[in-house]
């Protein structure tokens, strides 16, 4: 009689830590996001991909279309090649264009996908052609102040 | 196979480099119910546990059912153990078992019983210490002397030919006492076991066993029928069947003299 | 005054000693809990018994820490957040901590002081009141019995509690973030389910907690086995479970936590 009310405890508690794994793997986690097997591979080559890594979202149009899937050094142009895992639900045109976006200030950074004109679609294994790298910061203000001081030389420049 | 079930000879034991005890020999024949006896801490606890297997004899000859204690390994020891009870001190029942189970463990530990049976079987033992009614109680829930006979009946659950006794008596009311030796005497006759008690209680002892020893820092120093005992004149035995405050065992632990220690010092 | 200092070495050596001693013996210990395990197995209601002293009877205190710990997080990684405006990144930090770092450890510290030390004592009560003495002599191995059973309750519902704290964790984040502060509920899932991965958060949280829960129980146990048959000595050995099996934890995870997170 009472390992029968045990039995019953175990079992609920058991079933309740299974529920919480499974909250765990598909509500908080990412593994229900997207079924990896319904999807279809495209590579973009990056000059600089900034701070952006393996699994980071992939969005078009603020939605996550898929999924960086691997992130290599390509030595032949010496370029940071990027593999994207994409949803088969969703067809880009073979002119797409791929870019590193960081989502806020300091937020994480991820894929946008801007849709293109072309007839037709990417297929598994396509290579995205027009790409824009990250911004990285510190070439932005290097730059911003080269201009600047630019600027100030041919001000006093003319001034003389 | 001879006559004897417990057979020791020139046994020593020591911890470390202690001698606990000193060419001991003794025998119990099948059938008999024997007694150690001693004060507190002259190594006949110890003499118990050699005999149940749970210390090797350091020197010696220890014997149990023919198996050598000395030479036998683990699944040989536990062998012989399942021929062989032993009741602790203060019961040592298993205290999240019901009494029941309790008695039952050994079954069901041990065979491959079907459940009804076990119950049965443990029933009996139950019935054999007078508590059978009290089979769905909780250790916790049983006076000392209920938790010593369930202990009692737990240990004969395998019909044992041997079992240990360590301090049956401790800590008894006289009307427990009384039952307790007497059952140890009856199931050893019934069940045709033979018991080894170790104890301190001399009264209830004489009544009941075949034989004594009497142990005294590590040496067998008496032993004989109870008849035997109650005439000797031994010193020792004399103080201890009599519970005299001095004698060879001396009421003062060993100190300088009395004097010197009040710095009386004349 | 030398000679004080040269007590204080002499002291501190035999400390040292008497730890690798005791290292070894646990040692030991742990591999022959492992190799008598094989029997419980075909036994398994002795298993389903210490799930539920272990699993069950921590659940309340697992499942309100959680919540408390997630509330707490979640008004604290607002109050952060909100300086750089990014709150809908809330469910990101408290999912994150939760489920790397906080669900497993502290999980962990709950159930060493709340089922751990209840091993403890339970075998260090059985040792002093000879019930383990008494198994021995009725042929049955203790550890086989009662050690074993015991242990591998433990490392089942380590993993299911430490899912459990960081599930309520989260539910409390979300209660505090979404319901009453007001944090937008769709970004606060989905930025969520943007950063957590399955494999590299998720499971590297459950091993934690699996190794966690073999090295809780693993203390108890011999803890308990190893305790001077008295109540003070089982009271000490409790205390000791506790402490040790607390340093260890928080030991392990930085050791797991550099080889899982590492570069990454």
């Amino acid at each position: 009689m009472q390992r029968a009310t045990l039995d019953l405890w175990v079992g609920f508690f058991v079933a309740v830590g299974l529920a919480a794994m499974l909250f765990l793997a598909l509500k908080v986690g990412n593994m229900g996001a997207f079924d990896s097997a319904k999807a279809y591979e495209v590579k973009a080559s990056f000059e600089n991909i900034g701070g952006l890594k393996a699994r980071a979202p992939v969005k078009s149009a603020g939605v996550v279309v898929g999924r960086v899937a691997d992130i290599s050094f390509d030595t032949g142009t010496y370029e940071a090649s990027v593999t994207l895992k994409l949803d088969s639900r969703y067809p880009f045109p073979k002119d797409s264009s791929a870019s590193i976006m960081t989502s806020g200030l300091l937020g994480e950074q991820y894929v946008a996908l801007e849709a293109g004109g072309d007839d037709k679609m990417l297929a598994n294994g396509d290579r995205l052609k027009l790409t824009q790298g990250a911004v990285v910061l510190e070439n932005l203000i290097g730059q911003f102040l080269y201009n600047k001081a630019e600027g100030e030389g041919k001000a006093e420049n003319s001034a003389q | 196979m001879s006559d004897n079930l417990i057979e020791i000879r020139d046994l020593s034991f020591a911890y470390s480099d202690r001698m606990v005890l000193k060419g001991i020999n003794l025998s119990a024949r099948r059938g008999q119910v024997i007694a150690i006896m001693g004060n507190s801490g002259c190594g006949k606890t110890t003499l118990l546990r050699l005999i149940g297997g749970a210390m090797r004899p350091t020197q010696g000859l220890l014997r149990v059912d023919g198996v050598d204690m000395g030479e036998v390994d683990q699944r040989g020891l536990y062998r012989l153990r399942r021929r062989m009870g032993m009741l602790f001190q203060f019961g040592a029942l298993f205290t999240d078992m019901s009494v029941l189970d309790n008695v039952a463990f050994q079954l069901r530990e041990h065979t491959d019983l079907p459940e009804e049976m076990i119950r049965d079987l443990a029933l009996m033992k139950l019935n054999a210490v007078g508590l059978r009614g009290a089979q769905d109680l909780m250790p916790s829930e049983l006076s000392g002397g209920m938790a010593r006979r369930v202990a009692l009946a737990r240990s004969i659950a395998l019909d044992p030919a041997l079992i240990l006794y360590d301090e049956p008596f401790a800590g008894l009311d006289p009307i427990s006492l009384g039952v307790t030796g007497n059952l140890i005497r009856r199931l050893t006759d019934t069940l045709g076991m033979t018991s080894v008690v170790v104890t301190h209680d001399v009264h209830e002892s004489l009544k009941m066993v075949d034989y004594i020893y009497f142990v005294s820092e590590g040496v067998i120093v008496a032993q004989g029928t109870p008849d035997e005992i109650k005439a000797s004149e031994l010193p020792y035995v004399h103080q201890f069947v009599h519970g005299e405050e001095d004698g060879p065992v001396p009421f003062h632990y060993p100190a300088p003299s009395y004097a010197a220690d009040l710095e009386l010092s004349a | 005054m030398i000679n004080g200092l040269l007590n204080g070495v002499r002291r501190l050596g035999h400390r040292v000693v008497d730890m690798l001693w005791r290292m070894g013996v646990s040692t030991r210990f742990f591999l022959l809990l492992l190799l008598h395990s094989g029997q419980c197995f075909r036994r398994f209601h002795l298993i389903i018994r210490e799930v539920f002293s272990t699993g069950v009877l921590s659940l309340i205190i697992i499942l309100v820490s959680g919540l408390f710990v997630g509330m707490v997080l979640g008004l604290q990684g607002y109050e952060t957040l909100q300086t750089y405006g990014s709150e809908e990144a809330l469910g990101v930090l408290v999912s994150l901590s939760l489920v790397r770092e906080l669900g497993p450890v502290v999980a962990a510290l709950l159930f060493a002081s709340r089922a751990g030390s209840a091993i403890t004592a339970e075998i260090g009560l059985m040792k002093a009141t000879e019930q383990l003495a008494a198994m021995e002599m009725m042929a049955v191995n203790p550890i086989a019995r009662v050690v074993a059973p015991r242990f591998w309750g433990g490392v089942i519902s380590m993993p299911l509690l430490a899912a459990l704290f960081s599930a309520m964790g989260i539910l409390g984040g979300w209660l505090v973030g979404v319901v009453l502060i007001g944090v937008d509920e769709g970004s606060f899932w989905s930025q969520m389910q943007a950063a957590v991965d399955f494999r590299e958060d998720i499971l590297n949280g459950m091993i934690k907690s699996f190794v966690f829960g073999v090295a809780v129980t693993t203390i108890a146990l011999f803890e308990g086995y190893d305790a001077p048959p008295t109540a003070e000595g089982v009271s000490r050995a409790t205390t000791r479970t506790v402490v040790t099996s607390s340093l260890a934890i928080l030991g392990l995870d930085f050791i797991l936590t550099a080889f899982m997170f590492r570069g990454v």
